[in-house]
């Protein structure tokens, strides 16, 4: 699915990874984590084809990375939008579907019907005719998930999806990932900082940090030992009834993980 | 002046029916700008363009002014300042914040060359004003057609990117990601924008342009959020307010922009009032997000 050789990204002298090779396949889970400036973000822009990799190689699907690759489902993080926005819920899940067309969109039974499904799948059919700009963050991010879903991709590109949501929305917005994962068997790359709320789906982890990373199991990245050789400076992580708790990041790290994730 | 002679400055119908064959192609082009005024405001909303849609429109007062006192076509002088202005702005302020500090160094720049050309021009200084303020000038078959052709263009080009433009405009980073060129688009709709603003000078003058291209759709915003009534609803406004102006400015002797804004103002009013009742109706959502 997603496929990295000998893979590196740096901005002037500063690098973020290098020596990446990688292999994410259909229906896993694959975490992104490292502190803020490790090059998570950049990560997924590179998959997106936004950003050209300095060295190396990749391929989504078997071909090169590009823009507006049907094949890729892409959830930002949540922006509100402005309260006077002229669409409602149903119109942004419609410009996932065919936003990028020419043209004005000329009725079109079908194209209704389509809008209609994505919205009872992820749980939106209520307030499908409600302005978006009135919507709380939780569930503009359900109509994202909604949007990302509309292609029926086969590699899905999280970033930060679950930032600024309270936590059942954060149970809700995870869940249906989870589900195009593992039930409909695409490749998830989900890039964030916190991995509690998303701790019961990870299959495997990306650590990014001080120009390095690691790759493996959570149980086998997210150690004592692993953390701190990547931090070059003693880090502890603790476990708590399923959770994991990280101790001592250095510089300004300790909101990183900060308590309110950890419920 | 008393206010029985302001009325009768303001309101005077006498002769109206031998006066409004005169202005029949005043009222068509009022009738073309508020459909383009309508279509377009819609995107100004959207983009958060408002300022922008003021400066560009003192460019293309200052070109206006330069083709007045060179004599040339002042619709020609017009459309090259506000493109011009335009092709500026989509270029250079990308981020709202670069923009509008753009605009407000450009802005005054615009406005002091205009003012400098009409202080050297010596024609008649109705021209001068109505630069600046709009007026009923007879407009003739040349400049109606010129003005249509304008507007269907520009009506055709939107047409044409109405779909990834909404997406680009709503939701810049997924119509990116899905392969929207955004900022292509954003600097094709400046240059769109910037042809709109130069056509509606042409009626309700470079100081009021926004009762034309902003004042419609923000009070359609008001009152509805599907994206086909706020259309529907902003071109209504806008061509009520043009159309109107024209036909209750035809007997008096006051320019036509004060009566257009006042019913586009008295449009957006209502609708304010009538959009506060919605909402207090149906109570907006507790925002749960921390």
């Amino acid at each position: 699915m997603v496929s990295l050789r000998n893979a590196g990204l740096s901005f002037g002298e500063r690098v973020l990874w290098e020596g990446l090779d990688l292999d994410i396949h259909p229906g896993e889970f694959f975490a992104v984590l490292g502190p803020n400036g490790s090059g998570k973000t950049s990560f997924l822009k590179v998959l997106l084809g936004l950003q050209p990799l300095g060295s190396g190689t990749a391929t989504i699907n078997g071909g090169p990375l590009q823009r507006g690759n049907r094949g890729i489902g892409y959830i930002p993080q949540q922006r509100p939008f402005a309260p006077d926005t002229p669409l409602r819920a149903r119109d942004l899940v419609g410009l996932g579907v065919d936003g990028h067309r020419w043209g004005v969109r000329l009725g079109g039974r079908g194209h209704r019907d389509t809008v209609d499904a994505l919205l009872a799948e992820v749980g939106s059919s209520s307030y499908a005719d409600a302005p978006v700009g009135r919507l709380s963050g939780g569930e503009q991010q359900r109509l994202r998930v909604a949007q990302a879903l509309a292609t029926e991709p086969r590699v899905l590109l999280c970033d930060e999806p679950l930032l600024s949501l309270d936590l059942h929305h954060q149970q809700a917005v995870s869940g249906l990932i989870n589900r195009q994962c593992h039930e409909k068997n695409s490749a998830v790359v989900f890039v964030t900082h916190e991995i509690n709320p998303i701790i019961d789906y990870v299959d495997r982890v990306l650590y990014l940090a001080g120009g390095r990373f690691r790759v493996g199991a959570p149980e086998e990245v997210m150690t004592s030992e692993v953390l701190s050789d990547l931090y070059g400076s003693p880090v502890e992580v603790l476990h708590h009834e399923g959770r994991i708790i990280v101790v001592g990041l250095p510089g300004t790290a300790a909101h990183h993980h900060h308590p309110a994730g950890e419920v | 002046m008393d206010f029985q002679s302001f009325m009768e400055a303001a309101f005077n119908f006498d002769n109206y029916s031998e006066l409004l064959p005169l202005v029949r192609n005043s009222i068509w082009a009022g009738a073309v700008l508020g459909l383009l005024g309508g279509l377009i405001g819609t995107f100004v909303m959207m983009r958060d363009l408002a300022f922008a849609v003021h400066g560009i429109a003192e460019l293309s007062f200052a070109g206006a002014a330069f083709a007045l006192l060179i004599g040339a076509n002042v619709v020609l002088g017009s459309l090259v300042g506000s493109v011009l202005a335009a092709l500026v702005l989509g270029v250079m302020g990308i981020r709202a914040r670069d923009r509008n500090s753009i605009i407000g160094v450009v802005m005054p720049f615009g406005l002091g060359l205009g003012i400098l050309f009409l202080a050297l021009y010596e024609g008649r200084a109705a021209n001068k004003f109505g630069l600046l303020t709009g007026q009923i000038v007879s407009v003739d078959n040349v400049q109606l057609n010129l003005l249509a052709g304008c507007a269907v263009v520009v009506m055709a080009a939107l047409a044409l990117i109405w779909r990834p433009l909404t997406f680009a405009s709503a939701d810049p980073d997924l119509a990116e990601a899905r392969g929207v060129p955004v900022r292509a688009l954003s600097i094709l709709f400046m240059v769109l924008l910037g042809v709109s603003v130069a056509l509606s000078i042409q009626v309700v003058g470079a100081l009021l342009v926004l009762a034309l291209l902003i004042t419609p759709a923000a009070a359609a915003l008001k009152v509805t959020s599907t994206p086909l009534f706020v259309v529907l609803l902003s071109i209504a406004f806008a061509c009520v307010s043009v159309v109107g102006g024209i036909l209750l400015a035809l007997g008096g002797r006051i320019p036509i922009s004060p009566y257009v804004t006042t019913i586009s103002f008295a449009i957006y009013l209502g609708c304010r009032i009538l959009g506060n009742r919605r909402s207090s109706a149906r109570p907006a959502r507790v925002r749960t997000a921390a």
